[in-house]
């Protein structure tokens, strides 16, 4: 895209985004503020994850770009495509050949690498923001590490459903330390973050937030010892790989209730077909199911 | 400081401009002793209070709190994490309205669980259990620990308050007219409750009342205030049926009258 600098934004911007990283890299789960700049799409499109990817890109990366686990979405397909314009950069659907994946929703169901990282889109970046709605306040819980409300909120899950029912976003202790919201991710995801061997970054483009998760890191799901955290996932197969173990979306297929079940990260579910893994194929009706 | 007070202040001065709401207080507290501080509406007693309790700054004058370990803290220096730690576990603040303090959408149990949570405590089960092993020290039906503090009466919503403040054990507990706003019969079973409690928990209290009677049942000394200065402190009997001062005789007299 010609009359732009490489990756959209201006040096000094991505110095300044740079210089954020590092604090937050420096103290894991810590969200360190950033002069969000705006950006050619609206807030909650993903304009910290774009920010924070313009800022870590060179010309030699490969950036895969999803949403919710696609890489055929209109909003992956534009920010890969923004990409390739302002940066000219290769881009990839294929997780092992991406040195940058940027991410809303999901985590790859490969194990990332050392030499990736992995950029999360982060809408709410303040894991205390529906317990306490001041600013001032939850700063000052960060910094003393009080964090007993949130596990009120557990207590009260598991006192009305017998579990915690937080399917998205739940909570974890970054290095023993800090108190960190893991974006709407589904909590199966939850483990990956655990000692990955991958850079983590999260931006908040309109809560101006930037924080990190360097490789190797300690990363728990809050839990209590007689309630251990635990990942769910719908009882089925993929019907197209026939994983048993991936994560699963549903999909209606018809107006008569007929439904699938199908990997909700594609390219995982793709290579599996290409290595001559099938699953039944068949749409299940609603009765089946049951 | 003498060698063995829980809580000492000396020279507490504070203006609210041209208020005078403390004037060179001094105060001592032994442990498990209740020490009631007295005097009409607007003497001073509620911000003597968050004075000794380090949630407001005096203009002049110092507070030391002994802790467990018989270390002296200069309450007022305490750098702001060690202060709020304290006010989690070794000391606790019962307010008079206890909504101020209580989580209303919580669960009674997850409100009873939340110091011990704070504390670090990790098992569900066991700090349920401490939930309604403590809803029934405060009379409360442990049936109802799952249920939320707005289906409560105001004479239980204090008791749950106080539940609350207590599961930590703390040794110290300030009480801002913890009876105010209760009608007179649940007002007389909560003073029963508290003042056993503190009994036998060996809990020292400062205990904030505009209501001599409340002193007289629960405290083992008194203050009376006027106008932000002490006029009168000694041990609660010997102050209410002798008093010295002339604002304490008017104070008894008004009581005996009613
Ligand atoms: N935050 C404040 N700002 C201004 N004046 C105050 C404030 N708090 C208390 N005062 C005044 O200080 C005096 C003592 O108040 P307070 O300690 O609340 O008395 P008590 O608890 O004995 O009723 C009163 O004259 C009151 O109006
Ligand atoms: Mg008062």
């Amino acid at each position: 895209m010609n009359g732009y600098n490489f990756a959209y934004l201006d040096e000094q911007t991505k110095r300044m985004i740079r210089r954020a990283l590092l604090k937050a890299v420096a103290i894991p789960g810590h969200q360190v503020p950033f002069g969000s700049r705006e950006m050619p799409l609206p807030y909650g499109w993903g304009t910290g994850g774009i920010q924070v990817t313009a800022s870590v890109l060179g010309a030699g990366d490969t950036l895969k770009v999803i949403d919710q686990g696609a890489d055929d979405t209109t909003n992956a397909v534009s920010i890969r495509r923004f990409f390739a314009r302002t940066a000219g950069v290769a881009t990839t659907t294929d997780t092992a050949e991406a040195t940058i994946i940027q991410t809303r929703h999901r985590i790859p169901e490969k194990q990332l690498r050392e030499d990736q990282i992995i950029v999360y889109q982060v809408p709410q970046p303040e894991p205390l923001s529906k317990l306490e709605p001041s600013r001032a306040e939850t700063r000052r819980m960060h910094a003393l590490a009080e964090y007993g409300s949130m596990h009120v909120r557990l207590y009260e899950d598991i006192t009305r459903f017998g579990h915690v029912a937080i399917s998205y976003d739940y909570p974890v202790m970054v290095n023993r330390r800090y108190l960190m919201a893991p974006s709407p991710i589904p909590a199966f995801d939850n483990p990956k973050m655990h000692m990955m061997p991958a850079l983590q970054l999260f931006g908040a483009g309109r809560e101006k937030r930037i924080y990190a998760i360097p490789p190797y890191t300690d990363v728990r799901s809050l839990d209590f010892d007689d309630h251990p955290f635990r990942t769910t996932r719908a009882p089925q197969c993929c019907a197209l790989c026939g994983a048993d173990d991936s994560y699963l979306d549903e999909v209606v297929t018809d107006d008569q209730g007929g439904r699938m079940f199908v990997c909700s990260d594609t390219d995982h579910c793709e290579s599996r077909q290409a290595e001559g893994h099938t699953g039944t194929g068949e749409p299940i009706t609603r009765e089946a199911a049951e | 400081m003498n060698e063995d007070t829980l809580l000492s202040a000396r020279g507490l001065t504070l203006h609210f401009g041209k208020v005078p709401a403390l004037v060179n207080v001094d105060a001592d507290l032994w442990p498990g002793e209740v020490l009631a501080v007295v005097g009409e509406s607007g003497s001073g007693k509620t911000t003597l209070l968050n004075v000794l309790s380090g949630r407001m700054r005096a203009d002049a004058g110092v507070t030391w709190y002994r802790d467990p370990q018989s270390r002296l803290h200069d309450v007022h220096a305490m750098p702001a994490p060690a202060l709020r730690a304290l006010h989690r576990s070794d000391w606790g603040f019962v307010h008079q309205n206890p909504r101020d303090n209580l989580r209303m959408s919580v669960s009674a149990g997850g409100n009873v669980g939340e110091r011990l949570m704070a504390a670090g405590q990790r098992h569900y089960g066991n700090i349920r259990e401490a939930a309604i092993d403590w809803l029934a020290q405060v009379e409360i039906d442990p049936a109802r620990v799952d249920d939320m503090p707005r289906t409560f009466s105001g004479g239980m919503l204090q008791r749950l308050q106080i539940a609350r403040t207590l599961v930590t054990h703390p040794r110290l507990v300030f009480m801002d007219e913890p009876t105010g706003g209760l009608d007179v019969s649940v007002q007389a079973r909560l003073l029963d409750l508290i003042r056993s409690l503190v009994a036998r928990l060996n809990i020292a209290v400062v205990l904030v009342t505009h209501d001599l009677a409340v002193a007289r049942l629960l405290a083992h000394r008194i203050m009376v205030m006027q106008r932000g200065v002490v006029v009168e402190t000694g041990l609660t009997d010997k102050v209410l049926d002798d008093p010295q001062h002339e604002y304490t005789q008017l104070l008894v007299s008004s009581v005996l009258q009613a």
